[in-house]
Parts: C-alpha cells; structure tokens; sequence
C-alpha cells in the first residue's frame, strides 16, 4: 500500500513501475449539484489515471463520490470542472453526441440495479448493444460468456437479481469495450450470486483485456483488484496496489 | 427486427388498453374529417360537372307575361352569353293511388333544345318529340316516388280544365337537384313534380303563345352580375318581373352549396375536438411511459444510444398508434360517407352520384393527425431525449406532499384518511387533475350536443306543426280572387273551418339592404295560422305593419318601431312605407307576417285571397281531395300532416344516422378519457397501494382510495360538461342561423340525463377494470420493481 500524494494524480506510481498506456487521465475533476440553495461538492478535484487492462475497484462511504466518478469517466455525466482524457482525447470538449458515440464504442456499463430493459427477453438486452456496435460478439456469445446460454428467451422478470447483472454484463461486454464500469454489481446480491457475478467481470477483464473499475462497499471485493481507489468527501483519500489478484471464486465473506 | 422495435412493439402491446382508447378517439376524429372532406369533394366535383354538362343558368328571373319580342332586348343585354326563355305553371297534379292533389310544376322546353340552358339529363325513355300532343318528361324523384315512367300518365288541371299527360321520359335537371316546393324546407317528392312539356302544348293550355314568364341566362366571364341584374329588372318590369336574382339564391343550388358549406365547417370543428382529447390522452399516457421508463432510458443512453435515437423510438410508438388511427379513421370515414352519399341521393338528384375518396385526403388526414399527435407528445419526448442518463439512475425524490387548502381550512376533521390521500392526491397535481376534468367534461358535452340537435328539431317541429300551423290543409289558389272564392270553399264538404290568407311576393328594403320574401297576410283574428314566439303567445298583427322573422329583421338590421320599404313585385307592384311592428322567433325560411286586411289596404284592393287554411272532417277528406282537385282556381293543396309525416321520414332517417354516430363518437370520448385516466393514476399508485396492503388495509379500502379518485373527478366534471354541452348547442345554434334553417336553443332534461349517464356508466366500467387490476396487484412484483 503506497501513500497518496495530493499533488499527483493517483496511480502514478503505478505507471513509474509497469508503465502500461493510461486509458483515461482524469485531471482537477470537480462535480458540483445544486439543489435548491445548496451546493453539493460531488468530487472536489480528483486527480486519477486508469490503465490498460487495469482492473480497478473504488472503494468508499456512500456519498462520496465514487458514482459520480465513474459515470464522468463512462461519459454518462460531464463534470463541472477539470479533464478527463480517453487515450489522450479530451472527453470534456465532447457534446452529447460525440460522448454518445463515445460510450457506444468504448464503454460497457453495468448498473447497480441492472436496468434490462424489461420488456426485452435476456437476448434482446444483448442484441441492444450488438446492433448498433462495429464489432461486437454474437449476442449467444456474450450470454455464453455469463454462462447463461439456457436462459437467452428468459425476460427479466423472470430472472433472478443475479441472473439479471449477468445478462447486464453479457450486454456490457457484447460490444467488446475498452473500458467496463461497473457500479455496485453485486450491491443487491448474496455472497454466491455475487461470487458468480464478479467471475463474469473477471473473465471479461481477463480475456478480452478489457480496461475494468467495480464500485462495491465491500471492502472484500477489492482484493480482486490490481489497485483499489479509496473515495472520501469527493476526493481520492488512498490508492492501493496489491502485489497478487484473488480471484473470485476465491473471495471468502 | 432491431431489439429497439421490438421493445417499442412490446410497450404498445403492454399498454394496449389505453393506445386503443386513444387510438378510437382519434379515429372518430379521423373519420369525420374523411367522411366530411371526402363528401364535400365529391359533392363539388359532381356539381361542377353537371352544371357544367348541362349549362345550369347564372341568372334568373320570373315574371307574369312578356312577348317574346322582349327575349331579343334581354339576350342584348352586356354581359349575356346564353339566353333561355320559358313558360313555368303551377298546377295540381291527380295522381293515382293519392287521394290529396299533388303540386306539379309545369316547364316550357322549346323544340330545339338541345345546346339550350339548363338541359336536362334522360334517364330512362325519350324526350318528347314535337307536335306529339300532351308528352311530357318528369323528374325522375317525383317519377320513383309514384313508381311512373314511360308509358304512365298524370291527370293535371292545366287552367281549370283536366289534362292528361303522358309520360315519355324520366329526366334531371340541374335546376332540381334538390327538389323542393317553394317554402318548404325539405323535399316531398311524393306531392311535388317537375314536368317539361313542349312550349306550344303550355302556351296553348294557358294562352301564352308568343311569350314566356321565366328568363334563365348564362353570363360572360367578364360580365358585371349587378349590371345585369339591374338592366333584366329594368327590362322586365313592365311585364310583372319578380325580380332577378343569381344562382346563390336558386334555390336547389343554395340548398346544395349549403350543404357542401356545413359539411365543410364539419370537417373543420369536430375532427379538431377529437384530436385534441386525442393528443391530450397521447399526452399524459406518453407522459407516464416515459416516466415509467426513466431507467430504462437511462440505460439505453448508457450502453450508447443517442438522443435523437431515444426520442425517435418513443415517436415511432406514437406514430404507430397516429397509423392505426388513421387506417382505422380512413376506413371508417369512407365507409360513412359511401352511407351518406346513400343518404344523400335521397335529397339531391344528381346523374352519377360518385362518392370518391381522393388520396389527398387520405394524406391530409394522416397529416393532421400526426402533426396533433406529435404536438400533443412533443414535450414528454423531449424530456426523454433531454433525460440526463446519470441522474435517471437515481431513484426520484419522493413526492412533496403538503396539508391540502382544505385541510389547511381546518376541515380535515371531517375527512377520514382516505378521503384525505385523495384529495391530497387530486391537488398535489392541479393541472392533471384539471385536465382530466376537462376530458370527462368534453366527453360530457359532446353526449350532450348529440342528442341536442334531435330535441331543437322535435321542438321546431312542435312548434311549427302543432302551435304555429294548426289547420290540416293549406289551399293557395291560382291568382288573388275575391271573397266569393272563400265561401266557395268554406262549403266544399268536409271543411269544418276555413280561413283566408294572402300571399304577397315582395322585396322589403332598409336603406342599402334588401331581401325578397313572402309576406303572409293572416286573419289577425285567425285560429289556423297564428304568428307565435317562443314563449308560446300570440303575437298579434296590428291594423297596419309587419311582423318579421327575427333572422330578416337582423339581416336588414330594423326592429320594433323602425320603418321598410316594401316593394311589391306583383300586380300593380305599389311601393309602400310600412312600419315593423314586431319580430318573431321562427325555424326555416324567412317571412313577413301581416294583418290580411292590412295587405289589401296595401294594395289598395279590397278582400282579396289567395289561399286559404282550412280545417276538416278527418271522415271526409277523400271527397275534400276530389272536390279540391277540381276546383279550377286551387293551384295547390298542402296537407300537413303529409308534409309532417314526409318530414319526418326523410330527416328522421338521417337525424337518426347523424345521432347514432354522434352518440358512439362522444361514448368513445367518455371511455377513451375516463379509462385512461383511471389507468393513469393505478400505474403512478400501484406502489403506494401494494405497500398500503402490505401494511393491513383491505382490498375494499384501497379499492375506495383509488376509485374515489375517479368518482371524485367524474362528479366535478359532469355538472362542467353539461354546461359545456349547453354552450356547444348555442354555439351550433348561431352556426346554423342561417337564411334557410334557424334551431332553436332547447336541451331537453332527458338529453342531459344520458349524458351524465354515459358518462358515469363509462367511468364505472373503468372503475372495475381498476378494481380487477387492484384486486390482481401483485405485491411482491410491484414493490419489488425500482420506480
Ligand atoms: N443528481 C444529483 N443531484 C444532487 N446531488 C447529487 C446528485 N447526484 C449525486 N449527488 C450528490 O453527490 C454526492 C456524491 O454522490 P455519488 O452518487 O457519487 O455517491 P456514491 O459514492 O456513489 O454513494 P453511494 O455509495 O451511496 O452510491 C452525494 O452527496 C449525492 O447526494
Ligand atoms: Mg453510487
């Protein structure tokens, strides 16, 4: 576990010692709401890099920002101020278009309450994804994937909650993202499921190298990770290397 | 099928309830505007063409004789193109089979006729030949009537003497399309006919050889009508001219371009109300989904569609619900108005009635109604296009709940809990409950307009038929005779009562306005014929003056107290100042009304008549006819309760068709808003129910909660909507003040009771598709779904 410097960004010194391509530079990241005559400071200047093939995990209370982070970094919000830059390209100067065709090529995201859209069999959910991406899998494929090829005519409603993250990481994944952002997958699961759930991002980040960060509240969670970021009061408080990844099925909680 | 259509497919299907009642709504609208569009267009087109085949006349003029010298002067005139003179005879027809005398109407056709104004069409036999004898061609509405044709004849009384006619041929006229006796309102074609004789034959019966009494011309395209009009005036006057006039006042042509007119308004008014409601239910439907699917369009925004994507996919659910409408509409409207034309050739007589259904109606309606539907949804879409998909991901806020005005009155001591989430509910959104108040309302007052006009006719007919008219024959006599023809009359048998009257062709003036009417010259005393206003009381006919029908006083802008100019056109033709002494509320036409001995002062003349009203022994009318039918001074004999009955089999028929649909449009309408908006609130409560019932209430409890709701809102609205209906029958009302028709402004109690209940019968229905989906909540699902 290395300390934090507030001066540089964190993960530095990861990219002293591996030196991989940063996926996204994040500079000054500063969220602000308002809500009625309140101002709500949502990050207050996070400094961070996210590496190639890099699986990340956010750890911290709730409230701190850590959603917020990532749905910037996704280019599903845009920060009040600072920079992000994905692969050099600042995503900050995109409009909604341009950031759509963003999240469209590179991102795959997975909610913490899955959003499938429910009037869609688990397929379909994938299909979403595979018919407007330049190179995606079959949508059977991605379901293989989640081991779930017996439940593709399935409609949400007739998933359980974990079956519905793993559809939702088949459709994450389909497109073959650069980057996959998972917000609390497993906050709505038991141990088993989640167990199950965390294999299916593990085997995704492992096999196609794709660029990986889980929000979770379980500290637990994070020994998969190669570094773990700690969120507090809107700013990186504790960056954390492990020197060996468990894998899932090895987590014990 | 891309995964989005297939979303987009299941959503209409899911909600198919309510795309249903949206999509009738707005089909009813559509097929209005089809049916009426569509009418108007093949009504104008086959006009246009038969006028135009059959050189229908521009001018026209009748007058008493003049000798065909003057017809040189008159095709003289600057402007003229074609010029047609003729010899037009009234005269009562004995038909076979009936035992009242029939009305013909007896028209000169020159030997050449061919090429000639107003020609006619031939629709079975010949014409006739020249120099054949008594040959005629009939109209063919008044030939079908009888069941005539070539081959039958008809007794007529050609002045004075028993004629017959033989019928060679069965014809239409331009100048008849609709047929109609002069100061009627709706054609009988069983008691009035048309016949084309040759000119010789009705020259010699009514010794007018070498003249005519009746001018039609055709005019340049660059002739001045005024001057025209001005200079035939001129020209015919010495010789007993009525007065010219243009087609706008021919009265067959005013009847069908009146038509084509109201159909027009039709086609404007109430397709806009149907896709409005329409728009309004797409609206907050639309609205809800989109609400509903907050997340779900998060997540399509997330996983990389863009906005223009989402808001496209939520059109695309619209227009598919616009589409259905539309071929719902399109279909439904062409097939009433193939009905209608079926009901319109009952009144108008055309050659070849072609109902045609043009694509560029088709197109106008599909536009109208998607560009309503888009503007009726615009809003909710953009919001889900403008949906930030970060925040979408939050669950919303709970609603901000506050003490209501009532409870803040103090009065929530007498509200039980219930009661209390309802009316907290109902004002938390003023605007959606307002406009849910304002559909039932709609619904309401169309219910209530549907069945208006039925009571504004029956009143009119009362009131003409039964407290105006009370005389069981009308007699008009061939010129003004003397009192000797009354009591000639009066002793005629079976006649228990009989009372004279005068009518005078007149043009009554007021400064730089001008009408030619009839003035009716009554027995101030008279029991037959009394000039009534609505309250029921006689209005009685001073010494001197006219009483004039409201809509001619408005028109020539006089009342009580002012003076007109009365130019007579007949006879001595004086030129008086008469004093208007009152007006009167009357439903068709328009009429002055006179004291009968005032009419002679007016002219200088003393008792004379030229009709007279009669009533008689109901045992005793067959030998009435007979005896009238040859009476050689009786032009015409009127018999009311024929006319009456006429009158109600024609507009009965299509009051019923006009009511039928009017009542299954505006029960639509009910539906369409109260079960969508019952719908509406169960989707956006279903969670607070479920828990509700997790807590311990009973389905009965929250069965009440939610259908108070509805019981509320439907019991605000009806009283609003039954208001609504009485200013939409007013607004008809003044639509339809018009030179030929006035209705009056009468909404029967019973007319408002169906209303409220549809209305309630509609709202209960939704009640208990509510109160089975309440019954059928699922729980664990709907508490278990992240709203
Ligand atoms: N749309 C919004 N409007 C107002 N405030 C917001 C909004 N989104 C987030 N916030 C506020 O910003 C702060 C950070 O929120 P964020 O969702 O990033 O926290 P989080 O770390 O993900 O918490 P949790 O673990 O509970 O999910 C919180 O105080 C939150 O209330
Ligand atoms: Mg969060």
């Amino acid at each position: 576990m290395s300390s934090h410097s507030s001066n540089q960004p964190a993960g530095d010194s990861a990219a002293a010692t591996a030196d991989p391509p940063a996926v996204f530079e994040a500079r000054g990241l500063t969220k602000i709401y308002h809500v009625g005559d309140v101002d709500v400071h949502a990050l207050r200047g996070v400094d961070v890099n996210l590496y190639e093939g890099e699986f990340v995990v956010l750890l911290g209370p709730s409230g701190s920002g850590k959603s917020t982070l990532l749905n910037i970094l996704g280019g599903l919000d845009v920060p009040t101020a600072g920079q992000v830059r994905y692969f050099g390209h600042d995503l900050t100067k995109d409009d909604d278009s341009a950031l759509t065709q963003f999240r469209r090529e590179h991102v795959g995201f997975v909610f913490q309450f899955y959003n499938l859209i429910p009037s869609l069999t688990a397929m379909e959910n994938i299909a979403l994804v595979t018919e407007i991406s330049t190179d995606p899998m079959r949508p059977a494929e991605a379901l293989e994937m989640v081991d779930l090829s017996d439940r593709k005519d399935h409609f949400p409603s007739q998933l359980s909650g974990g079956e519905q993250q793993r559809v939702a990481i088949a459709r994450a994944i389909a497109k073959r993202p650069k980057v996959l952002l998972c917000d609390e997958p497993t906050g709505a699961l038991d141990v088993k499921t989640g167990i199950v759930v965390l294999e299916a991002i593990e085997r995704a980040n492992r096999e196609l190298g794709t660029t990986t960060a889980v929000i979770t509240h379980n500290a637990i969670i994070a020994e998969m990770a190669d570094r773990v970021l700690m969120l507090s009061g809107g700013l990186i408080s504790d960056v954390r290397h492990n020197t060996r990844r468990i894998p899932a099925c090895d987590l014990v909680w | 099928m891309s995964a989005l259509n297939r979303k987009m497919l299941r959503d209409l299907l899911h909600m198919k309830g309510q795309a249903l009642a949206i999509c009738l709504v707005m089909a009813c609208g559509i097929a209005i505007f089809v049916m009426a569009l569509s009418m108007v267009d093949s009504l104008q087109r086959t006009l246009d063409t038969y006028y135009d085949h059959h050189r229908f006349a521009e001018v026209f003029a009748h007058l008493k004789r003049a000798p065909n010298s003057l017809a040189r002067r008159i095709a003289e005139i600057p402007g003229v193109s074609q010029m047609q003179t003729r010899i037009v005879q009234q005269v009562t027809l004995d038909v076979q089979g009936m035992a009242e005398p029939a009305e013909g109407r007896l028209i000169s056709l020159p030997d050449q006729h061919v090429g000639g104004l107003n020609a006619l069409y031939l629709r079975r036999g010949r014409f006739i030949e020249p120099g054949s004898g008594r040959e005629v061609v009939v109209s063919e509405s008044f030939a079908d009537a009888h069941r005539l044709g070539p081959g039958d004849s008809v007794t007529a009384v050609l002045n004075g003497r028993r004629q017959e006619l033989r019928i060679v041929g069965v014809v239409l006229s331009p100048e008849y399309i609709y047929q109609i006796r002069p100061g009627d309102l709706l054609p009988d074609n069983r008691r009035f006919g048309v016949f084309w004789i040759a000119y010789d034959e009705l020259a010699a019966a009514f010794d007018m050889q070498g003249a005519f009494n009746d001018v039609s011309l055709s005019l340049m395209s660059d002739a001045s009508e005024p001057q025209v009009l001005r200079r035939l005036d001129e020209l015919t006057e010495a010789y007993g001219g009525l007065g010219s006039y243009l087609r706008d006042d021919q009265l067959s042509h005013k009847f069908v371009t009146n038509e084509i007119k109201e159909m027009r308004a039709t086609a404007v008014m109430v397709p806009t109300i149907f896709l409005a409601v329409a728009a309004f239910l797409l609206n907050v439907v639309i609205s809800r989904l989109i609400n509903m699917q907050r997340e779900q369009i998060a997540a399509l925004k997330g996983i990389g569609y863009s906005s223009r994507e989402i808001g496209w996919h939520y059109m695309k659910l619209i227009l598919a619900i616009t589409l259905i409408a539309v071929a719902l509409g399109t279909t439904v409207g062409a097939w009433m108005g193939s009905m209608l034309t079926e009901l319109y050739t009952q009144f108008f007589q055309f050659p070849v009635f072609e109902y045609g259904l043009d694509m560029w109606i088709v197109v106008m309606a599909l536009v109208v109604s998607t560009a309503s539907a888009v503007v009726g949804t615009l809003g909710a879409v953009w919001r889900a296009m403008r949906l930030p998909p970060a925040q979408a991901m939050r669950p919303e806020a709970p609603e901000v709940y506050r003490a209501t005005i009532l409870e803040r009155g103090g009065l929530q001591r007498f509200l039980s809990p219930a009661m209390r989430m309802i009316v907290r509910y109902l004002e938390r959104r003023p605007v959606k409950s307002l406009l849910t108040c304002a559909g039932i309302a709609l619904a309401t007052s169309i219910l209530v307009l549907g069945n208006y006009m039925e009571d504004a006719i029956d009143y009119a007919m009362d009131f003409e038929f039964q407290r105006v008219q009370r005389y069981d024959l009308s007699v008009s006599l061939v010129e003004s005779a003397s009192s000797a023809a009354m009591s000639q009359i009066r002793h005629l048998p079976g006649v228990t009562h009989c009372e004279p009257f005068r009518a005078l062709s007149v043009r009554v003036r007021s400064a730089h306005r001008a009408r030619r009417v009839g003035i009716m010259g009554l027995d101030s005393q008279g029991e037959l014929y009394r000039v009534i206003d609505m309250n029921g009381d006689v209005i009685p006919l001073p010494r001197r003056g006219l009483v004039l029908s409201r809509k001619l006083g408005e028109l020539l802008a006089v009342g009580p107290g002012d003076t007109v100019t009365v130019e007579v056109l007949q006879e001595t033709r004086p030129v008086r100042e008469v004093p208007v002494s009152g007006l009167v509320e009357d439903f068709s036409g328009m009429s002055a009304y006179m004291d009968i001995r005032a009419v002679n002062r007016l002219m200088r003349e003393g008792n004379r008549v030229t009709g007279a009203f009669i009533s008689a022994d109901p045992d005793r009318m067959d030998s009435l006819y007979r005896e009238l039918k040859d009476l050689p001074l009786v032009a015409g004999v009127t018999a009311k309760a024929a006319a009456l009955e006429s009158f109600r089999n024609t507009i009965a028929q299509s009051m019923l068709v006009m009511k039928t649909i009017n009542v299954i449009f505006a029960v639509i309408i009910a539906f369409g808003v109260v079960y969508n908006s019952a719908r509406i609130s169960l989707s956006e409560r279903s969670r607070e129910l479920a828990t509700l019932r997790v807590i311990g209430f009973t389905r009965v409890e929250i069965s009440l909660i939610q259908l108070g709701e509805l019981a509320v809102l439907t019991l605000i609205s009806i009283p609003a909507g039954l208001l609504l209906g009485y200013g939409w029958a007013a607004l008809t009302t003044s639509a339809y003040d018009t030179e030929l028709f006035r209705i009056p402004l009468v909404v029967d109690r019973s007319t408002y009771a169906f209303a409220a209940t549809v209305v309630m019968i509609a709202a209960l229905f939704s009640g208990l598709v509510v109160r089975r989906m309440l019954d059928r909540l699922d729980l664990v699902a709907v508490l278990k779904t992240n709203e």
